[in-house]
């Protein structure tokens, strides 16, 4: 169903209906979060990804013409680009770890860890909370940082072209 | 959109608990799903509702954009001062476990002033983001 949505996204030049496929497909996501047991991710994309970047991309669709402008030659390098680093991610995968296997790096090195003392240490049950901001709270830190210079560059860049405007009038 | 009646009510019906449920996901990440970003975005979620329906005016009455801008820069400070108040009581950078008497209830103390810095800037960004793109569209109107 998803791989079915991507290609309506892909293929439809009404930029609306993508906006709006683009929404739907986040929910599915959200959904598949859910079925993996990690609630947290899953309300993030649900209110991110549907919620607040669907808005956005009405408003932006709202200043821009609401049709997808033909192409001016066929795109057939990025389309053979995009194939071959698909397939090398694909040919990646097959050297993971099986899904779920308890030997894998990732549940034997820091994970017990984290699951055993996360709540005396930390007082907090939720164990994604405590590792989002304590254990990794540099991390986090860094996250913040990153949206708040999206948010001084969108200030940046908008707010110098209203006065550019208003000077010229 | 301004004059209809029955979005109007509802809105106004809903906004208080989308608001509601915005603290609640943001205090209650420690026990369920849920902290700082999610509750940053509902909030946003609900502001920017607000100006779609009663009109970018009404909003910006109620947050107006100083405010909003100051709030991007806000959060970040806060995260970064709950690091730097670690430094002061004589721990590492960001470390928490000073913050208290306890060291549990320091950790406590510190995730909690993390999670309300990050849902402040990321309310005041998507705030921020949505504002510059309303606005631009109020300019082309009167261009």
């Amino acid at each position: 169903m998803m791989a079915a949505l991507t290609v309506a996204i892909v293929v439809q030049r009404n930029l609306f209906a993508v906006v709006v496929l683009a929404g739907i497909y986040s929910f599915l996501m959200a959904t598949v979060l859910v079925a993996l047991d990690a609630v947290d991710v899953a309300m993030t994309e649900a209110s991110v990804g549907a919620g607040i970047s669907t808005v956005l991309l009405l408003a932006a669709l709202y200043l821009t013409r609401g049709d997808e402008a033909k192409p001016m030659h066929r795109p057939m390098l990025p389309l053979a680009v995009a194939i071959v680093v698909g397939a090398a991610l694909v040919y990646g995968t097959l050297g993971l770890p099986a899904f779920s296997d308890p030997q894998a790096p990732i549940h034997t090195h820091v994970v017990p860890r984290y699951l055993g003392e996360s709540l005396k240490e930390t007082g907090v049950p939720n164990v994604v909370t405590s590792v989002l901001a304590s254990y990794r709270g540099y991390d986090t830190l860094g996250e913040t940082t990153v949206v708040f210079t999206a948010g001084a560059g969108v200030i940046a860049l908008l707010r110098r072209l209203r006065r550019r405007e208003d000077a010229r009038e | 959109m301004r004059r209809d009646l029955v979005l109007r009510v509802v809105a106004k019906l809903m906004i208080p608990f989308v608001l509601l449920f915005a603290l609640y996901v943001q205090f209650h990440g420690d026990f369920g799903p849920g902290g700082g970003f999610q509750a940053g975005v509902i909030i946003a979620a609900a502001v920017i509702f607000y100006a779609i329906v009663f009109g970018l005016p009404a909003a910006r009455r109620l947050m107006p954009e100083w405010v909003v801008e100051s709030m991007v820069s806000i959060g970040v400070l806060v995260y970064g001062g709950v690091g730097v108040a670690g430094l002061l009581l004589g721990g590492h950078y960001l470390d928490y476990f000073v913050l208290a008497h306890d060291p549990v209830h320091g950790q406590e103390r510190g995730i909690f002033w993390v999670e309300v810095g990050v849902a402040i800037t990321v309310s005041g960004v998507m705030l921020t983001i949505f504002y510059m793109f309303a606005a631009r569209r109020r300019d082309q109107d009167e261009a």
